[in-house]
């Protein structure tokens, strides 16, 4: 009798360890169906043109051109709201550690920094429009920067709280006892020897920020031309995509398959770089 | 505060805690920013949508049936309904294997397992909405029409919400697989995160005594961190309510109330996104838009302030 039940609780635990690796394997192939499918549907029409030419007339029934409007107009979005985000975010994720440290305040910001992590995409596009409305703007570069901005503020600041968190307390007094204001500290010391996850989270940000359709929809608007000021509409590669996917020319199609592939590569390549980068830099922080 | 008047009264001494002062003053007050944030989103898209909340009664529009904005007609209940449809199948597709990923991740694997897919769902959560949407269309709908519709027609027919009623293959449950690999990495790691906060003692203490790993999972690691996962998957579930481009391309986008899986649906932030900033010589669609918009904020700030104190009563713990 005792050794039934000794055998049956270790059938249990094989049975559900195998339930537990087939969940993984399940969750970690979907990245590959992904990848597999952007890949193979957008290699074959991905082109030279299409990363080095803006669209040409009748580019959107399947002639000549490419989407760099797109491309330029994407970075030049994300660099922006990525911009307007750092400097709102650093100062209040260093005030979070350094001055508030475990206070009610410091609650009630991360509270409300996690509760706009959770607000769609969709909602700040819509806000940022009504907004525009109101002041008489019309779809921009610089309402796009903004909207983007919204969407990757509490990103920022909370993958950098979370980073700035676990910098040793010894560091911190130490420089304290020396005489240093929180301030200094929190300048000379913190950002130095958090640069690295300081960095992963403006790059996670980034990457967000580039891959964003629906808060750009409204507030940056689309065009074929590379802007050249900021109260011009600007292109965006999500859009890009997601456009060219609505088109009744099937080659139009196609290139929406590229320029998703295109898009991919390029959140792909800000994922890798914030890793490489953190790596790299990490061997300047006092372990 | 009290910190700040304490850097008040000693101030003024010398240049260095002059700028410490005005440091933290400055730093202080962009932490306003954030909370302020919230407050003014709601009250502009109140606002906003003030002009039809003021004509119709909020029961009208929210149970109202039929959706013709040229004849004043708004009822959002199709597009409710629609967000509702999706977000669940998702989250009933995403949670077992999530939930499961993580405790393995969190209680069995290898610190090289770990080391693997901690990149991995890295990768996923960085996919982007229109490139998860392209996969869908790509892949899910043709998936659902061609393998899964078949395989439920004629056997499952008698349950109503799995009966196969129209022949594309974009509906509901497309959305919902695109979903459910959507929030996955967000329900893995949140959750991973909660039973990281349970103490090794006690690990210890039960496998000590002879309990198996799973009996130790079942009756010390999770009754403990129960409410922390329900927390994550209520965030995985608002995170899927507000999701748009991704869900906008496979779920068909047809305003009617559905009835299966296999319907098409039409939720709420695709309302919004196909709509808003066109016809708005429509009078009142404007701010019908901005309702649904609202709408979906209301839900979505409770889910995740519901679910955002849970979990920092649990992190802080750790």
């Amino acid at each position: 009798m005792k050794k039934k039940h000794f055998e049956q609780r270790h059938l249990v635990e094989l049975f559900i360890k195998t339930i537990m690796r087939i969940a993984l394997i399940i969750v970690a192939s979907s990245l590959g169906l992904i990848l597999w499918t952007i890949i193979s549907r957008g290699l074959p029409s991905l082109t030279w043109d299409m990363v080095t030419q803006i669209p040409k007339g009748g580019y959107y029934m399947g002639k000549e051109g490419g989407i760099l409007n797109a491309i330029i107009g994407s970075i030049y979005l994300a660099s922006g709201g990525t911009l307007i985000a750092i400097i709102l975010s650093l100062p209040i994720a260093l005030y979070l550690q350094a001055y508030a440290q475990d206070s009610k305040w410091g609650d009630y910001v991360r509270l409300s920094l996690d509760v706009l992590w959770g607000i769609p995409s969709i909602v700040y596009g819509a806000f940022g429009f009504a907004l525009m409305i109101m002041l008489g703007l019309r779809a921009s570069l610089i309402a796009g920067i903004i909207a983007l901005a919204l969407v990757e503020l509490p990103i920022m600041t909370r993958a950098m709280d979370e980073v700035i968190r676990r910098m040793p307390k010894d560091l911190e007094h130490a420089a304290l006892a020396l005489g240093s204001t929180k301030f200094e500290v929190a300048l000379r010391v913190v950002t130095r020897q958090m640069l690295p996850g300081i960095i992963t989270g403006i790059l996670l940000a980034f990457g967000r920020g580039i891959g964003d359709a629906a808060s750009v929809l409204f507030t940056a608007g689309y065009t074929d031309r590379i802007p050249t000021s900021l109260m011009n509409p600007t292109a965006s590669l999500p859009l890009a995509v997601f456009f060219q996917l609505g088109s009744p020319y099937p080659e139009v199609r196609e290139r929406g398959y590229a320029a998703a592939l295109i898009l991919t590569i390029i959140v792909l390549f800000v994922s890798f770089a914030s890793r490489w980068l953190a790596s790299r830099l990490s061997k300047y922080s006092v372990k | 505060m009290a910190e700040l008047n304490s850097t008040f009264t000693t101030t003024t001494k010398d240049r260095r805690t002059k700028q410490d002062f005005l440091a933290s003053r400055t730093f202080f007050v962009l932490t306003v920013f954030p909370v302020l944030l919230i407050v003014i989103i709601t009250v502009a898209l109140f606002l906003r949508a003030q002009p039809i909340l003021s004509e119709y009664p909020l029961t009208d529009l929210l149970l109202g049936e039929i959706w013709k904005p040229n004849q004043g007609l708004f009822g959002f209940r199709p597009f409710i309904l629609g967000t509702i449809w999706v977000t669940t199948v998702g989250v009933i597709l995403s949670v077992p294997a999530s939930i499961l990923t993580s405790i393995y991740l969190a209680e069995y694997a290898h610190a090289r397992t770990r080391a693997i897919a901690k990149p991995i769902l890295d990768l996923l959560a960085a996919i982007p909405p229109v490139v998860y949407g392209v996969w869908g269309l790509l892949a899910v709908v043709p998936f659902v029409d061609d393998v899964l519709a078949p395989l439920a027609e004629g056997r499952l027919d008698s349950i109503s919400i799995f009966s196969v009623t129209q022949p594309t293959g974009f509906g509901i449950l497309a959305g919902g697989i695109v979903l459910a690999v959507m929030i996955a990495p967000l329900i893995i790691s949140v959750t991973f995160e909660v039973l990281s906060t349970v103490p090794n003692d006690l690990r210890h203490a039960s496998l000590g005594v002879g309990a198996t790993q799973w009996q130790t999972i079942r009756t010390v690691v999770l009754p403990q961190t129960l409410p922390g996962i329900i927390a994550a998957v209520v965030l995985g579930a608002s995170r899927a309510l507000g999701e748009t481009i991704a869900v906008l391309m496979v779920v068909g986008n047809v305003p009617k109330v559905p009835t299966s899986i296999f319907d098409t649906a039409y939720p709420l932030p695709a309302l919004i996104a196909n709509n808003y900033g066109e016809m708005m010589s429509i009078p009142l669609y404007d701010a019908a838009l901005l309702g649904a918009a609202l709408v979906l904020l209301v839900v979505i700030l409770i889910f995740n302030i519901l679910s955002t104190l849970v979990l920092q009563r649990m992190l802080r713990r750790k």
